[in-house]
């Protein structure tokens, strides 16, 4: 592993407030310049301003690239998940099905698949990803486990079961230490 | 006179809005820059540090700047596309005169020529003072000194004011009241430190988007967040108490605060006894202020006012922070000052961790504000009323002290002296009062009777189609100067690219202006940083003493807060330490606030609350972010939020076209149902001009005291005009 992946990427959805400057600068990223390989999700605005960050979870066994009948897809020995390699990809979409994060996105006017490669440019020469560099509200982190460890309360999880399947991710999802039930609707909040 | 050049197709043909998407050269070409600018974003007060990225002399890009300790990197999505308001296709290049049909192209003497023969013309026939500039809280330090002595020493116009008055004037006002200066008191980097935080209208994650990574380090060390809005903003969404207070009862409810912590026994009585004046009539008036009455008032419930009480009182370390949502209000002085009395009440201020202040929305909201653009106020935040204070500028200045102006009209009232027929000639920078100003309407009748109407910008805004003469200014990233950020931080905007051909450097521009009408050696500047040594030699002994920050200082110490007397001083972060005030005797004031109604309450005929505020992709009145592609996708036009139950009363579905009536006029737009608004209450942001200005509905009442609008509460009826195309 090379020393730039001492630092992990944490993503806390609940921080997020949905200003989407993770989304404007990841475009002007100098490997993909144009083109943003993040997106934002807002739950329901009509219940609530709570939005998601998406970026590509690096899963250790991708099914992007297992489903990917041009091996188009790789993944680097210090567990970076490549965007689409130029030369080989075909435009297929099987790796936009396949993701059980909804990440790659098929881009008509390159007719190819590109997706989130955590800066690898930035990153393995030891910078932030640009979303992470410029994210106002610490919904995107990246650094020393300890140190997110000792600043925040939210735990991080790297496993996820989905369905059969169980999927190991380098990037961490933070969540809460202890989730009580959240009421959405202002009137809760009113005196009536 | 003033009117909008008839072919308006034309006019937007060649003056945009365009939206930019691209970088100069395309996205093709390689991003790698000549040189990388260490700067601020143009935008709100909090200004972020950013590189930005120069390649022959244009601006390509940006790169995080990590090292500059403010914002560390981040930046929110209009600090990210900023850079697209260069080599942009609507900028300026050319004076423009009006023609019937439009504009055309004229040389800048030309132009100037022209500009002084008609500003002589009206000071003539008219007076002086029916000559009034308009300025803007987005200029740099230097640029608002020039245009303060631009109006006093050249014009001789008591009439200058600028955009600040629609801005955080409300809570200067309090600050001088009780304080005695008016400067937030802490630096940003207490909030981390406090273990309960009061957030009060201030929509923080799409306002001051970098500051909630300041409220979440909070939160990270245990602290408790109570924000107090009208909306579940994205910020109001984490907070651990949320009190959702009806638009117009904030001073009822920061009442009930405060007696419950009385109540509670939290009050600070040595602090009080020793530190301030007055408190005897606030306790006596916010006895009637139960938590039952208050709930009744203000729609919070009556648990909650003494949970945030309690909060407040049993914290070691606290700050609260404002912004425009209590400041905007016909009784935006009294909101405030509502606030000071729970934070002095409880002696949280001038300890790490510990404190208050406004967060400014403008870039320099703050600088903007202290060295002479407004209409009362000499360099240094002296009183133009004020005989010793004139005696020392007139001699700063060397002038004859009787010749300078005494206080003139704020620019909130300016349009009725244009009614009048007293102010008959303007020049405006910096400002956009067409989109800005509450009763659009009214604005336009106004511009429309000047008889000569001047506009610098870099684009020709909605208010520059009306101008007889427009001068291309420079952007941002185009002049050097000082800003004094939010938190009382004075930094460097370092010039990164010369403005294009045709286009000048505002400075100088203001500079040729008034060497027409005086002295030479009265503006003798040949670089920003002459201008800047004026105005820390002008300030010094001032309340806002900025005589030791100098550009070198900035560099070094990475900006230098005010007070900075000497130039060995390290300047002042956070004020009010071993709780000194700045009153003569040393003490804070307390002032009584008893609630008042807004201006203009719901009825039957308009039975619905309209507050108005912003979008984070889009910035004060759009002028630069209507032409950044990126940014108007996110947020393309003004959408009417509303809570369903309010919606079901009207027929109304998310996504139908509904027309909002207020007694100004109607607004006809598509609508947002959402549950995070208050029942009684609908939203619109205001960054749109024309058929899409929520301005078109505002009121023009003003708060008696600071001269600000109330923005934040007018009243509408709502009807439902189509469905959704959906």
């Amino acid at each position: 592993m090379s020393q730039a992946f001492t630092q992990e990427f944490f993503l806390d959805p609940s921080r997020c407030i949905g200003c989407q400057a993770c989304y404007h600068a990841c475009a002007e990223c100098e490997t993909h310049r144009g083109h943003s390989m993040i997106h934002l999700d807002y739950v329901d605005r009509s219940l609530s301003t709570q939005t998601v960050p998406v970026v590509c979870m690096h899963c250790d066994d991708p099914a992007c690239a297992a489903v990917c009948p041009a091996d188009a897809i790789k993944r680097t020995t210090d567990g970076i998940v490549q965007s689409a390699l130029k030369p080989r990809c075909i435009g297929c979409s099987n790796c936009v099905l396949a993701c059980p994060f909804g990440v790659p996105r098929y881009i008509p006017a390159l007719d190819q698949m590109m997706k989130c490669d955590m800066c690898y440019d930035r990153t393995s020469v030891g910078k932030k990803p640009m979303c992470v560099s410029v994210c106002p509200s610490g919904a995107l982190a990246f650094g020393l486990r300890e140190e997110i460890l000792a600043q925040r309360r939210e735990r991080p999880i790297d496993v996820f079961q989905i369905g059969p399947q169980t999927v190991r991710t380098k990037v961490q999802l933070m969540a809460p230490a202890e989730v009580d039930s959240l009421d959405l609707d202002i009137t809760a909040f009113m005196e009536r | 006179m003033a009117h909008v050049p008839e072919d308006t197709a034309a006019l937007m043909e060649r003056y945009g809005p365009t939206l930019q998407y691209t970088p100069p050269g395309g996205w093709e070409a390689s991003g790698e820059p000549d040189r990388l600018v260490q700067t601020h974003c143009c935008f709100c007060g909090v200004q972020c540090g950013i590189q930005l990225k120069v390649k022959d002399d244009v601006v390509v890009g940006f790169e995080p700047w990590e090292e500059f300790p403010v914002n560390r990197g981040m930046l929110c999505p209009k600090g990210v596309k900023r850079y697209l308001q260069g080599s942009h296709p609507d900028r300026l290049t050319s004076p423009l005169i009006r023609t019937t049909s439009g504009f055309r192209e004229a040389t800048w003497p030309e132009a100037l020529d022209r500009i002084e023969a008609e500003i002589r013309r009206i000071q003539e026939e008219s007076g002086r003072d029916s000559f009034g500039l308009l300025s803007g809280a987005s200029l740099t330090n230097e640029k608002a000194y020039l245009m303060g002595k631009f109006a006093r020493v050249a014009l001789k116009t008591r009439n200058i004011d600028y955009n600040g008055r629609l801005c955080m004037v409300s809570a200067g006002a309090a600050n001088k009241l009780a304080f005695g200066i008016d400067r937030a008191a802490n630096p940003w980097s207490d909030i981390p430190l406090a273990k309960c935080l009061i957030i009060a209208g201030a929509n923080i994650g799409e306002c001051f988007p970098i500051l909630t990574d300041y409220v979440w380090r909070a939160r990270d060390a245990g602290a408790k967040l109570i924000v107090i809005d009208p909306r579940i903003t994205p910020i109001g969404r984490t907070a651990d108490l949320f009190l959702p207070v009806r638009p117009g009862r904030d001073s009822a409810l920061m009442n009930g605060i405060l007696n419950a912590c009385i109540e509670g026994g939290f009050a600070d009585e040595q602090f009080i006894a020793q530190h301030t004046n007055d408190f005897d009539k606030v306790r006596d008036t916010v006895r009637a202020y139960t938590p039952e009455r208050t709930a009744e008032i203000t729609g919070v419930p009556a648990a909650s006012i003494v949970r945030a009480a309690e909060w407040w009182g049993e914290a070691p370390t606290a700050m609260l922070l404002h912004a425009r949502g209590i400041e905007h209000h016909t009784k935006g002085t009294e909101n405030c000052l509502s606030c000071i009395n729970l934070v002095l009440a409880t002696g949280k201020i001038g300890k790490p961790g510990s404190g208050y202040g406004t967060i400014t929305g403008q870039g320099n909201g703050q600088g903007g504000r202290e060295h002479g653009q407004r209409c009362n106020q000499l360099p240094g935040g002296r009183d133009i009323d004020n005989p010793e204070d004139r005696r020392v500028i007139a001699e700063r200045w060397g002038v004859d002290e009787k010749d300078i102006p005494g206080a003139g009209l704020p620019s909130t009232e300016m349009r009725e002296a244009i009614m009048r027929d007293e102010i008959k000639g303007m020049l405006s920078i910096c400002f956009n009062p067409l989109v800005s100003l509450p009763d659009a309407d009214y604005t336009r009748r106004a511009l429309e009777k000047l008889e000569l109407f001047v506009v610098i910008d870099f684009f020709l805004s909605e208010t520059a189609q009306h101008a007889d003469i427009v001068l291309p200014g420079s952007l941002h990233e185009e002049d050097d100067g000082t800003v004094t950020t939010g938190e009382g931080r004075v930094v460097r905007i370092r010039q990164a690219v010369p403005p294009p051909p045709g286009a000048r450097q505002d400075w100088e521009i203001i500079c040729d202006l008034a060497r027409r009408f005086a002295p030479w050696e009265k503006f003798p500047y040949a670089c920003t940083e002459d201008i800047n040594r004026e105005l820390r030699y002008a300030s010094r002994g001032g309340t806002c003493d900025y005589y030791g920050i100098t550009y070198p200082k900035i560099d070094d110490q990475k900006g230098v807060f005010w007070p900075c007397p000497t130039l060995d001083h390290a300047g002042t972060p956070r004020l009010f330490e071993d709780a000194v005030f700045r009153h003569p005797d040393g003490k804070a004031r307390f002032h009584a606030v008893e609630y008042r109604p807004p201006a203009e309450d719901v009825d039957e005929e308009y039975p619905v609350i309209l507050t108005t505020g912003r979008v984070v992709s889009q910035f004060l009145s759009g002028t630069q972010t209507r032409r950044i592609g990126p940014l108007v996708d996110q947020y393309p036009e003004p959408l009417l939020e509303l809570h369903p139950e309010l919606a079901a009363k009207h027929g109304i579905a998310s996504g139908d076209t509904v027309r909002v009536t207020s007694r100004r006029g109607d607004l006809t737009l598509a609508c947002n149902v959402v549950r995070t608004i208050r029942p009684d209450t609908v939203f619109i942001p205001y960054h749109w001009p024309g058929a899409k200005s929520a301005n078109r509905l505002t009121l023009r009442a003003l708060d008696p005291v600071s001269k600000i609008p109330e923005f934040k509460v007018s009243a509408v009826r709502l009807e439902r005009v189509a469905a959704s195309d959906a």
